[in-house]
């Protein structure tokens, strides 16, 4: 099975008699031994999101003694993401991912070069960052940055581990090696945006990433150290609920636009266009832009949050609707006269509590569901707005009482 | 070939999709292929139609469909052949980190 290490004409570095203590496990592993930790010092690894995935794969791949570990994200740690990204503590909350996480790193290893690449990832400059490592854990929360890597791993030649999660469920294959199938080969097409929920839409058990980011670790001390057989055309599937782990398999598409034997796709893209995603829209969580619909996908009048306020101060309220899921607004409310979930406003329209004449106000966590929502109740002759920022720019801007999730 | 009329299959749900299937994580169904296993599990939970099928009421092209371990695009599609005791496995894309 082929591999990359690092290239043979880079100097070999060998293990100091701190490092042979410190990895004596794995020195005597049969299989593995004083060879593999050597590979392993002297390879390199791309961590693209430094999330809930990116938190335990870099921490074993640190532990394990990778030699160069990169970082790609350029968030701030919130508290929400302590539920499961477990390179960060409570005190790291505000500060940037790469900080916190890279003096963990280098605590639980001074043998680790860690690189901080505290940038979005983006069609210009991810071939020549992903070109300078052996190996990729994508480990992103956004299709756009999906299809991204996989190109630019495909045309560099760079192995791609992959691992995805929602809800109770994960996703992990290698993708982009030289015989093996790409993401492209699984997944030709991103789903429409709006229609997979992201995370923070749709929950994830905290603990999740945590088992699914330590089997893509474990692909990638696989590729480094040259050991076992990778997952190389299969993807396994883990149902944490019913504790169910299968893998199904994943042919290499010949047709495929990337990868296949007449490729149509040869140099990166405009991945956010790709996914369906307008120019303009806000930059977002890890790594790159996010497939949240934002309100700029759709065109439909707006009401701030302190428009809002001014009205219910006055006495002038208007019909507030909530999108949301009934458990969000068990743990966030903005008091709205009605809730019915987005996805089923069309099936229980008549039940709706205003009329076409009356004023309606529309809201969900962020703005993004409330904007299509708007758009459709304006489409049935409705006079709804959307209310921009939703339940965080309430939080943020009205009420801090009122908790972010 | 089973020497019965009816061939029973087993789809299994993913999580994305339970909320269409009242929370269920298999439904067995009687179908002689992938299609029709399909339908017939739309037909049943019809919530399940717009998460499958697009406005051509073709099969979405983010979710894929495998029979047992294998995916049935590189095979004979939607018009693949059952036997009993096959999984079909409906795998959306999910793109969580």
């Amino acid at each position: 099975m082929p591999t990359t290490t690092a290239a043979p004409d880079q100097k070999q570095a060998s293990l100091s008699p701190d490092e042979l203590q410190r990895y004596s496990r794995h020195l005597t592993l049969p299989e593995f031994g004083r060879e593999g930790q050597e590979k392993l010092k002297n390879s390199s690894v791309l961590l693209v999101g430094a999330g809930g995935l990116g938190s335990p794969a870099a921490t074993y791949l640190a532990a394990a003694g990778v030699g160069r570990i990169g970082l790609v994200d350029f968030d701030t740690v919130e508290a929400s993401n302590l539920q499961r990204q477990i390179l960060y503590g409570t005190s790291d909350v505000d500060r940037p991912k790469l900080d916190a996480a890279s003096e963990r790193l280098e605590d639980l290893n001074p043998h680790v070069e860690v690189e901080r690449h505290e940038v979005r990832l983006t069609s210009e400059n991810a071939l020549d960052i992903i070109d300078e490592y052996d190996v990729v854990a994508d480990g992103t929360d956004n299709f756009p940055t999906r299809y991204l890597v996989n190109d630019a791993c495909v045309m560099t030649g760079t192995p791609n581990v992959y691992a995805s999660i929602f809800r109770f469920e994960g996703q992990v294959s290698v993708f982009a090696t030289e015989d093996g199938p790409c993401y492209r080969c699984l997944y030709e097409e991103p789903p429409p945006p709006g229609l997979v929920p992201s995370c923070a839409e749709g929950g994830v058990l905290g603990i999740l990433p945590g088992f699914i980011g330590t089997l893509q670790a474990t692909e990638v001390i696989k590729l480094l150290a040259d050991i076992g057989e990778p997952l190389v055309g299969r993807l396994l599937m883990a149902d944490a609920l019913h504790m169910d782990f299968r893998t199904v398999n994943v042919p290499t598409n010949p047709d495929c636009p990337v990868c296949g034997d007449d490729p149509s796709v040869t140099e990166l893209i405009d991945y956010e266009a790709f996914c369906g995603i307008p120019q303009d829209d806000e930059a977002s969580t890890n790594g790159t832009a996010n497939t949240d619909v934002s309100e700029s996908d759709y065109a439909v009048p707006e009401v701030s949050v302190h428009d809002l306020k001014q009205r219910r101060d006055a006495g002038d309220a208007p019909f507030v609707l909530d999108v949301r899921e009934s458990y969000e607004a068990e743990i966030a409310s903005l008091g709205a006269d009605q809730l019915i979930p987005v996805d089923e406003l069309e099936d229980r329209l008549e039940e709706l509590e205003a009329s076409p004449d009356d004023e309606i106000v529309v809201h969900c966590r962020s703005g993004a569901r409330s904007a299509k929502a708007t758009e459709f109740l304006r489409e049935k002759g409705y006079n709804a707005s959307n209310l921009a920022g939703g339940v965080l720019a309430w939080s943020d801007e009205i009420d801090p009482d009122v908790p972010q999730y | 070939m089973p020497t019965t009329d009816t061939t029973t299959v087993t789809v299994r749900i993913p999580t994305p999709l339970r909320s269409a299937t009242d929370g269920q994580s298999t439904v067995d169904v009687e179908a002689d292929t992938v299609d029709a296993a399909l339908r017939t599990l739309v037909d049943r939970y019809p919530d399940l139609a717009d998460n499958l099928y697009d406005e051509d009421d073709e099969l979405r092209q983010f979710v894929n469909i495998y029979v047992d371990d294998e995916d049935v695009r590189f095979g004979d599609g939607v018009d693949t052949a059952l036997e009993s005791g096959n999984e079909i496995s409906i795998v959306p894309s999910i793109a969580g980190g």
